[in-house]
């Protein structure tokens, strides 16, 4: 089959403001196109959003799609999942890539079931390449990278026999690097027309507060896990972070124990950072987790089992009891940075 | 009257999964694993149980998956399902959401009369969160994920609140609806002495059919209608009992293949050492100044 090897990224909005995810899968959309002489589209659905759309010439948009009127003004799964189901099967890119957020991960799944497109949720990496596959040679296929089954294995998926090929991705997995130089703004504007069956779900109201916690903006992250065994211990983290002047972050053990809020959850399901300074508390670093952090600049491990595999990706371990140590570290540090 | 499906899964408990229960193909050789209850499907059922109590209705329990699944329907007894059935065949062995969301939604199509359908936000196997959004597509019906509450139903209409990124919304969708379910939004209720005692040895049509195959004395025929005489037949739906197209079934009706599958390498080896002692966290402290990341 020959394609026009056009790789689309759903731009994400919400205020007037594309989500911060968006604009890092046009970053590692404007990578996948050049890997396979094509080029990137952004699709930017909404209302009063021609600005969005001008916005993604900066991360590498070749061509915006842009779709606007009143009643898009906010995300509804109908409206949505209809138009870019009519775009994508009229126009078959080769890739839809989708932030997986609840946004991208309610609306991607019913726009990979319409078009009968493969979808991989969660995907901690992307790549262009050709591919073997039962004795059959396909060419530039997009490899859909994530850890599964626990975190003992990754996993590479491939959609070989589809013509479009879709991938959700977690916030902060890929990096955020804007052109030097902008492309030119090219915006195709495509007219929406209202269906019955847009209104079939209304929205009565919403609310929204904007996120205090910006982890991937934080220079030092101290994070707690599982191995912490209570709320309770899980305070010293808090108040390593508190001296230390770190944010606060969990893995999803200590967030599904309830020791933190999902917001400062850290790996695959979480926010991925790239902190200077990581340390990581009763975290055994579980493959999900480490997804999540080991591109940190400087990773501390503190965990009781040497075998943990944390120490593995950490620049500094250290093996004991935390309610030991974290104290002993809290008052060394107020002493040497008095 | 609120008619409700709940499409429950049973998962293999991913906290304990070791390379050696992989099949060479990347899948998972389920059966080498402990099977537990997907637990956002459990908020599910109990959600459907609740408006059955509060509106009146049915609440019908399906999941696919091999014979030894129906454990979760048995569960789902024991709950308060009113009917349970299992959607079972090796020729659905293999599938991707897609392929599931298919034989799903025919399921749900056969089994009819329904004014809900929910699911579990996601299973923990996976974590994809996309058979119900998917399920809701080939069924032509709206979705509404991120469940967080039932607020009330009337004569066509549902009134929900979900969570969106950032915050909440409450929307008003027609019915029916397909609804996904957040993990701790109503503790599942346990189980009834008096259903367990009743259910215990409900039996999907499969199970009987091995059953009859290791005694020769018993007639498959005579045990089925002994069973749902009893009521404790777990109704059973195959590939044919769905007319189901093959193509969309199962390995090849699914378009994700698992290309490759790595053991997790580990760099290893540049770490150092840091004693837990004042002398060590002193060094380690003032190292980090060093490197201008404290101070």
């Amino acid at each position: 089959m020959n394609f026009k090897n056009e790789v689309w990224v759903f731009i994400e909005q919400r205020n007037g403001k594309p989500a911060d995810v968006s604009l890092e899968l046009l970053c590692k959309g404007y990578k996948l196109a050049k890997a396979m002489n094509g080029s990137l589209k952004s699709v930017v659905i909404g209302s009063n959003v021609k600005g969005i759309a001008e916005e993604t010439f900066k991360y590498g948009a070749d061509e915006a799609l842009l779709i606007d009127h009143p009643s898009l003004k906010n995300f509804r799964t109908l409206p949505y999942s209809r138009i870019l189901n009519d775009l994508i099967k009229s126009q078959v890119p080769r890739i839809v890539l989708f932030g997986a957020t609840i946004t991208g991960r309610d609306l991607a799944p019913r726009v990979a079931s319409f078009t009968k497109s493969g979808l991989t949720a969660d995907c901690t990496d992307l790549q262009i390449s050709d591919v073997k596959y039962l004795g059959k040679d396909y060419h530039n296929l997009l490899l859909q990278i994530r850890p599964a089954f626990g975190g003992n294995i990754i996993a590479t998926i491939i959609t070989p026999d589809v013509p479009t090929q879709m991938a959700t991705v977690r916030e902060g997995v890929m990096e955020l690097v804007p052109l030097e130089k902008p492309n030119e703004i090219k915006i195709k504007e495509i007219e929406y027309k209202p269906d019955p069956v847009d209104d079939l779900v209304k929205i009565i109201e919403q609310h929204r507060e904007e996120n205090k916690v910006n982890l991937k903006a934080a220079p030092i992250i101290v994070a707690g896990g599982y191995g912490l065994g209570t709320k309770e211990n899980f305070k010293l983290v808090e108040e390593l972070a508190h001296t230390i002047g770190g944010e606060v972050a969990g893995s999803r053990a200590a967030v599904d124990a309830g020791f933190v809020s999902p917001e400062r959850q850290v790996g695959q399901t979480g926010v991925t950072v790239r902190p200077k300074l990581y340390i990581a508390v009763g975290i055994s670093g579980a493959i999900q987790h480490r997804a999540g952090m080991q591109e940190s600049n400087k990773i501390i491990a503190i965990n009781t089992d040497p075998e943990a595999p944390i120490f593995e990706i950490a620049h500094y371990g250290i093996v004991g009891d935390a309610m030991e140590i974290l104290p002993e570290f809290i008052e060394v540090y107020k002493h040497k940075l008095k | 009257m609120f008619n409700s499906i709940v499409m429950v899964k049973q998962v293999p408990d991913t906290a304990n999964i070791s390379g050696k229960v992989m099949k060479d193909d990347g899948t998972v050789n389920r059966t080498k694993l402990p099977a537990i209850f997907n637990h956002e499907d459990r908020v599910a059922l109990e959600l459907a149980l609740q408006v059955k109590e509060k509106y009146g209705g049915k609440v019908t329990a399906i999941t696919m998956g091999p014979p030894r699944a129906s454990d979760v329907l048995r569960e789902c007894l024991y709950m308060g399902a009113d009917e349970t059935y299992l959607i079972s065949d090796r020729k659905f062995a293999g599938a991707d959401t897609l392929a599931t969301s298919y034989v799903l939604s025919e399921a749900v199509k056969k089994i009819g009369n329904y004014d809900l359908i929910f699911a579990g936000r996601q299973a923990i196997d996976g974590d994809t969160a996309q058979v119900g959004p998917q399920t809701a597509e080939k069924l032509n019906i709206p979705q509404v994920t991120y469940v967080e509450e039932i607020i009330d139903i009337s004569e066509n209409k549902i009134r929900i609140k979900r969570k969106i990124d950032g915050g909440f919304e409450i929307v008003e969708s027609v019915l029916p609806v397909l609804i996904t379910v957040l993990k701790d939004v109503v503790e599942p209720r346990p189980f009834s002495a008096k259903r367990v005692m009743a259910f215990k040895n409900a039996k999907s049509l499969l199970d009987i059919e091995q059953i009859a195959d290791e005694n020769s004395l018993l007639d498959k025929d005579k045990l089925v209608y002994e069973y749902k005489e009893k009521n404790l037949l777990i109704n059973t739906l195959t590939m044919d009992d769905l007319k189901l197209d093959i193509n969309r079934c199962g390995i090849s009706g699914s378009p994700t293949k698992v290309h490759k599958v790595e053991s997790v390498v580990l760099k290893g080896g540049s770490q150092v050492k840091i004693e837990p002692t004042k002398a060590g966290l002193s060094n380690l402290i003032e190292q980090l100044m060093t490197d201008h990341i404290f101070g």
